[in-house]
């Protein structure tokens, strides 16, 4: 046992070293996750600072000015230009130099004077339909807020019926707050199964691993060997983006680190295992690299990080509990914004165990059994 | 084409060429070379590992370009006309860039089209090719599928497709068998003679450079001596002797007896015998041992000459220090192989061999390429099951892979393939820890690695940058760590210059005397001489197998008398491939 | 009459012959590897699917606990309107406690709460309806928030018409998309599919193939023989072109035939630009491979430089008018960004001559820019 654990030791620091040594490596495997964050960081939201728009407006009426007046108060919606008729509307959108135009009819004032209610009209650039849907969102509250104002200006007390919303973990719903805290998860898992694919590879690749079989180590010991400085390395860069996510971009973290850490090394182990298991399949790098690409492609997508699983068809959501990463995403999100305990993320936990305990000895299996 | 076929093909005044090594370290891989190669005739390059023909090579090519002196190639400068020269040269790189996923045609026709050979041509130029390589067969095999002497083989013919104005070949025959050896200077040879091409080659052979013209010797990074081979021999004129021992001693024993005397600059087993050249013009006198004066060759002369180098150590330097020999006896048996079997699919790799190897002796396989030594090999290291027969090896059936044996296994392959990345001190570390060495013993076995093997100057170098000499130091003394009962040694020096080759087999003696059990492959038919038993293997079958004495008797049997262990080989091989004809 | 001088001494440099042999390795290479085939053919193939059937940014069934403590047939009434609407999947309860519970365990996106005494106040005209949504997907649950309003409004709406007008807000906002009136996410989805599969060729085949060929010592001969540089960089584009192109094909044709997504532009010019940017991404990838001479680093910076940003910085997911200028600017040197503004205007609005010239320019541009990089990088000289 003790001289097993020695050998593993040796292997792991050999690994490290590999890995490690190369300025060149060092560079590629920690400065771009820490850009990366950042970048995505910002780029990463789906939220508007900016609504360039267009007004048609037909009714040039003092409560049409009101509304307009309501919208360039705020600091989201920004006037690009004023059309004089709704064959402008294509040319504006297209160009895109705006995102939306808000059409006021020519009875508008009639109409809200009389208590019949106006309709104004927005027109979105569907090229983009999220962009789209947020920027009409934006819109309905400012005409919430001018109707509020409106009925409580001409005598009616209040508004009879009120929907009164809150969000919960994110009371301002910022995209970044459910996006950076996905990354933690989802950027190291990038390249920790990037690197785990090539390691056996690579070896088989330039003959080092026939060295490696001929020495005492059991199969067992090599998987183990080779499966614990990747996961240390993949440890390292979420903590990297743990740090930019609750300093650089200031958002409160909510549960216990404990958690975070438990939850993440199973993640990191059972992404590692695949990639292992990729590897000792492989032949040469270039196919564990490309075969990793096949395999990555979908888990990133099919992960919930750009689009809720829920929406899936259930075929999809089906095949995507075999994504490790789609458990890791819907973990950290919980522990980082909800608190939640081990209680509530263990349903996350046991699969990613599982998705372990499958592919490592199948790893180990393949590094006797695949010759090639 | 019509360029010239007579005068210069390779001029070059006072060239050098450095490299950076690391951020301060410059190394200095030619130091103001001089010398011409002459059109139609075929010009040797020879040298130790390390002594700048690859670059001297590369240079020419307009590959690499010198930091001084002027190179002149077919007359035009290689610093300013590199695309002119290489419209007209043919070059064969070391490791010649076949691609292997393509087939033997589309290589060849790959090659053509860049050479803009026309259809007309191509119908005369490839049947010939074809016959000198004994290709034909296997046109449509992908490259990859190849052994490594038909790789050799058909990287020629692609430099080949046309006539070049020169060729340039860098160790054209590494790991290529003696047959194939055979046959690629054959090709070489007649193209010179018939249509006046203009060969540089590098070698480590002696026996090749001997066929050249002119000798160009590299030392370091500068020329020691150039000249016809014939003069070259001649340095060691009155030195060379043959030893014969009159008691019973292995070839083996007395070469690495003569090896160790000051008065002995160099000793080869050969033909049962030694050949010895001796510092001055007379025989040593040493007791039990006649000395008859022998006709001196072109490696004596390179002897001669090496040795009286201040940077190359005596022979003696490469005896290794080693605990005292293993209380066991010498008959025990320690390898075991019975009736084995290896099939690839339809193919048989490996057919019904057997044969024991006892503790304490050298066993060397032999066989051309693609014979089976490797299969055989990965089987006795447990890299490969056997499709049937058992394997013996340390007492445990390594079939099952079991750590336990492993532990008492070393294992040398083919290619070099320790860590690249890793600096030599930290291989060592890792093979020593993953032996299960530790602590103060780890240290001392590494101190040993680092001292015995000459690898203490360069020891935080990453491995993958070493010269080739530093590599195989590097790979045998990682397998040696953790003291092996057994070593296996795949082509241990292919690509070894004569030097280091002396000082592998001085290492390889010591350790047997000690007790040490050593398998080994090798395509250089004399080393077979320092073996106490050898197995000739062709196609997956044994055939033969017992001493290098018996060996060559059993091919004197089948017809001419074999005088070399060479000749042996190619009988035995060529007679066993004659009866398969006949039978099919 | 400079000009047909200088042509003719390109002809010399360049041979047909030798463009031809070598492109023909290249392709072999390429079609016997099934490795290659997996990313280059399959690998679309798994994309098409996964954005045509798998994402999407539309809240369809979302699951919603609607909690009424009020029995009244009004408060009742007031929640109809969520189980006739698409957009949820409602789970009736009585115990805001037990809702909450859903909420926490993730089973519900939100909770729409109707108190005890809602008819009461109701008829005071100050009633509330609580809409409470977990806001960690902060833009579904926007789009939820959105949607249960609306349920509620109409409901409410319908009440004003039935006899009681002073519920009639002043204005009532109408939304309608342009180029994509259906609201349909997959609309701008494909041609985004699009630009990750042209992107793909680049980050990951041509990534390798000149790393490969330094690591397997072929360049070594092949350097030595009349060949020129630039003859190497162009056999080795065509035939990964003529794989860009396939996967082009099989998106076009998916988009067309299986998710019906409008192509508005010419389809021509769709073509011409996606083979402007698919020669841009494909001398990102030489580029990287001729400058790194490495399988491994090029790999990782393939995927760091080439791929990741196209899917992320792009706007193709995420639009870029709210992003920090940096962050913009970086988008903005990016090429993919011009591909995915001319890609959605070509499929859903049209020709638009002013953005389309702007983003074909750019393109070209790029494309030289790398072109020349690569085979700066790409000298007939070992280091």
């Amino acid at each position: 046992m003790n001289a097993a654990l020695h050998r593993i030791a040796t292997l792991i620091r050999k690994e490290l070293i590999a890995v490690l040594k190369d300025p060149r490596s060092r560079l590629v495997l920690f400065l771009p996750i820490f850009l990366q964050s950042l970048l995505f960081g910002y780029a990463a939201t789906f939220d508007l600072n900016e609504v360039p728009y267009a007004l048609l407006d037909r009714d040039r009426s003092q409560a049409s000015r009101d509304f307009v007046a309501r919208l360039d108060g705020t600091t989201v919606f920004n006037r690009v230009a004023i059309l004089n008729n709704a064959r402008d509307i294509d040319a504006a959108i297209g160009r895109k130099e705006a995102i939306l135009v808000v059409q006021i009819p020519d009875d508008f004032e009639r109409r809200i004077q009389s208590g019949q209610g106006a309709t104004v009209q927005a027109i979105t650039d569907g090229r983009n339909s999220n962009t789209a849907g947020i920027s009409t969102a934006y819109l309905s509250a400012v005409v919430e807020r001018f109707n509020a104002d409106w009925s409580a200006a001409h005598g009616h007390a209040a508004v009879p019926l009120r929907v009164e919303t809150r969000a919960w973990y994110n009371p301002n719903l910022e995209t970044r707050w459910n996006m950076i805290p996905s990354l933690i998860a989802a950027l190291s898992f990038l390249q920790t199964l990037m690197l785990t694919a090539l390691s056996v590879a690579r070896e088989r690749e330039q003959g080092t691993f026939d060295q490696l079989l001929v020495t005492p180590l059991r199969p067992r010991e090599i998987m183990i060997g080779k499966a614990v400085p990747p996961i240390l390395i993949g440890l390292t860069q979420s903590t990297i983006i743990l740090l930019v996510a609750r300093f650089w971009f200031g958002i409160p973290f909510q549960g216990s680190l404990l958690t975070l850490y438990v939850g993440l090394l199973l993640f990191t182990t059972a992404s590692v295992g695949v990639g292992l298991a990729l590897s000792a399949y492989s032949a040469t790098m270039q196919q564990a690299m490309l075969y990793t690409f096949v395999l990555l492609m979908p888990m990133m997508l099919l992960s919930g990080l750009t689009s809720a699983i829920s929406n899936m068809p259930t075929a999809m959501q089906y095949l995507t509990l075999a994504n490790p990463l789609r458990y890791a995403i819907e973990m950290v999100q919980r522990i980082y914004l909800e608190g939640a305990g081990f209680e509530w993320v263990y349903n996350d936990m046991w699969p990613l165990i599982l998705i372990a305990v499958l592919t490592l000895p199948t790893a180990s299996w393949l590094f006797r059994h695949r010759l090639v | 084409m019509t360029a010239p076929r007579h005068g210069v093909a390779i001029q070059a005044r006072e060239v050098s060429k450095r490299f950076a090594r690391g951020k301060t370290d410059v190394v200095t891989a030619l130091d103001q070379v001089s010398f011409e190669a002459q059109h139609g005739s075929l010009t040797a390059l020879v040298g130790p590992d390390g002594a700048g023909k690859t670059t001297l090579l590369r240079l020419a090519t307009g590959l690499l370009r010198a930091d001084a002196g002027t190179l002149t190639v077919l007359g035009l400068d290689v610093a300013t006309h590199p695309q002119e020269i290489q419209n007209r040269i043919s070059y064969m790189p070391q490791r010649f860039g076949l691609y292997e996923d393509l087939s033997v045609q589309e290589n060849l026709d790959l090659y053509a089209d860049l050479h803009g050979v026309t259809a007309q041509e191509r119908a005369g130029r490839y049947p010939r090719l074809m016959e000198m390589t004994a290709l034909a067969p296997f046109r449509d095999r992908l490259a990859g599928k190849l052994s490594g002497g038909m790789k050799q083989k058909l990287g020629l013919a692609c430099t080949l497709v046309r006539s070049p104005d020169l060729l340039l070949l860098d160790e054209p025959t590494v790991g290529v068998d003696p047959l194939s050896r055979r046959e690629l200077w054959s090709i070489v040879a007649g193209l010179v003679e018939n249509e006046g091409l203009s060969v540089l080659v590098s070698t480590s052979y002696m026996d090749e450079a001997e066929r050249c013209s002119h000798v160009i010797v590299l030392h370091e990074g500068r020329t020691v001596a150039l000249g016809p081979p014939q003069d070259l021999s001649a340095r060691a004129r009155g030195h060379s002797f043959i030893a014969t021992a009159s008691m019973q001693e292995s070839a083996r024993s007395l070469q690495a007896r003569l090896m160790d005397m000051p008065e002995i600059i160099d000793a080869v087993p050969h033909s049962g015998h030694v050949r010895t050249v001796m510092r001055e013009a007379h025989a040593a006198s040493v007791p039990d041992v006649r000395f008859d004066p022998v006709e001196p060759d072109l490696e004596d002369g390179l002897m001669m000459l090496l040795r009286a180098q201040a940077s190359v150590p005596p022979a003696a330097a490469a005896a290794i220090e080693l605990a005292s020999a293993r209380p066991t006896s010498d008959s025990e048996i320690v390898i075991e192989v019975h009736d084995v079997v290896r099939k690839f699919g339809d193919f048989t790799a490996v057919n019904r061999t057997s044969f024991d190897v006892r503790r304490g002796e050298v066993f060397g396989l032999l066989g051309p390429n693609g014979a089976g030594k490797t299969t055989t090999f990965r089987m006795l290291c447990g890299l490969l099951p056997a499709t049937s027969g058992t394997l013996r090896v340390a007492g445990a059936d390594l079939r099952r892979a079991r750590a336990e044996a492993r532990q008492n296994v070393g294992y040398v392959a083919q290619k070099f393939s320790l860590y690249g990345d890793l600096s030599i001190r930290e291989n060592l570390e890792f093979f020593a820890g993953a032996y299960g060495l530790r602590n103060s013993r780890l240290k001392a076995r590494i101190d040993w690695a680092l001292d015995n093997f000459d690898l203490r100057e360069r020891e935080s170098a990453a491995a993958g940058l070493l010269p080739g000499g530093f590599q195989r130091r590097l790979a045998m003394a990682a397998a040696l760590l953790h003291e092996p009962q057994i070593v296996f040694l795949d082509e241990p020096t292919s690509g070894a210059d004569p030097l280091a080759r002396r000082e592998f087999w001085r290492r390889i003696t010591a350790l047997a005397d000690h007790g040490t059990t050593i398998v080994v492959t090798t395509h250089f038919m004399e080393e077979a001489e320092y073996c106490d038993r050898i197995m000739i293997q062709d196609a997956g079958r044994m055939l033969a197998i017992g001493t290098p004495e018996a060996v060559r008797a059993h091919a004197a049997e089948d017809g001419a008398p074999a005088q070399t262990m060479e000749d042996a080989f190619i009988a035995i091989v060529a007679n066993a491939r004659r009866q398969a004809q006949d039978a099919s | 009459m400079t000009q047909p001088a200088a042509t003719s001494r390109l002809a010399d440099a360049l041979s047909w012959r030798r463009l031809v042999a070598l492109t023909r390795k290249e392709s072999r290479q390429l079609v016997r590897d099934r490795s290659n085939l997996m990313v280059g053919l399959f690998l679309p193939l798994l994309l098409i699917l996964i954005f045509g059937y798998g994402l999407s940014f539309d809240v369809k069934n979302a699951p919603l606990a609607l909690v009424t403590e009020d029995t009244s047939p009004t408060a009742q009434d007031v929640l109809s309107g969520f189980y006739l609407s698409p957009y949820f999947s409602p789970v009736p309860l009585v115990s805001m406690s037990d809702a909450l519970q859903l909420l926490r365990e993730r089973r519900v996106d939100g909770i729409v709460y109707v108190r005890a005494d809602f008819s009461r106040r109701l008829a005071r005209g100050d009633a509330t309806v609580q809409v409470l949504v977990n806001g960690v997907d902060a833009n579904r649950a926007r789009v939820i928030e959105a949607y249960a309003q609306g349920a509620i409004g109409s409901w409410a709406a319908k009440r004003a018409s039935s006899g009681e007008p002073t519920l009639a807000p002043a204005i009532t906002l109408e939304s309608r998309q342009w180029f994509n009136e259906a609201n349909n996410s997959r609309h701008f989805l494909v041609p985004g599919l699009i630009v990750l599969i042209m992107t793909l060729n680049g980050a990951l085949l041509t990534s390798l193939v000149i790393a490969r060929e330094w690591e397997r010592g072929t360049l070594e001969s092949l350097f030595v023989t009349p060949v020129h540089a630039t003859e190497i960089v162009i056999s080795k584009l065509v035939p990964y072109f003529m794989v860009g192109l396939a996967g082009l094909i099989m998106c076009l044709l998916s988009a067309k035939l299986l998710f019906f997504v409008p192509i508005r532009g010419s389809l021509l010019l769709i073509v011409f630009t996606s083979m402007l940017y698919l020669l841009v991404s494909l001398t990102t990838g030489l580029l990287i491979s001729a400058a790194t001479k490495n399988q491994f680093l090029a790999s990782q910076i393939a995927l760091i430089v080439g791929f990741l940003p196209a899917l992320m910085l792009s706007g193709f997911i995420f639009d870029l008018r709210s992003v920090p200028a940096v962050v913009r600017g970086i988008s903005h040197v990016l090429p993919a960004t011009y591909y995915v503004e001319a890609l959605q205007t070509l499929f859903l609005a049209g020709n638009v001559p002013g953005l389309l010239i702007r983003d074909c320019a750019v393109l070209a541009f790029a494309a030289a820019v790398l072109l020349v990089l690569t085979r700066v990088n790409i000298r007939k000289e070992l280091a």
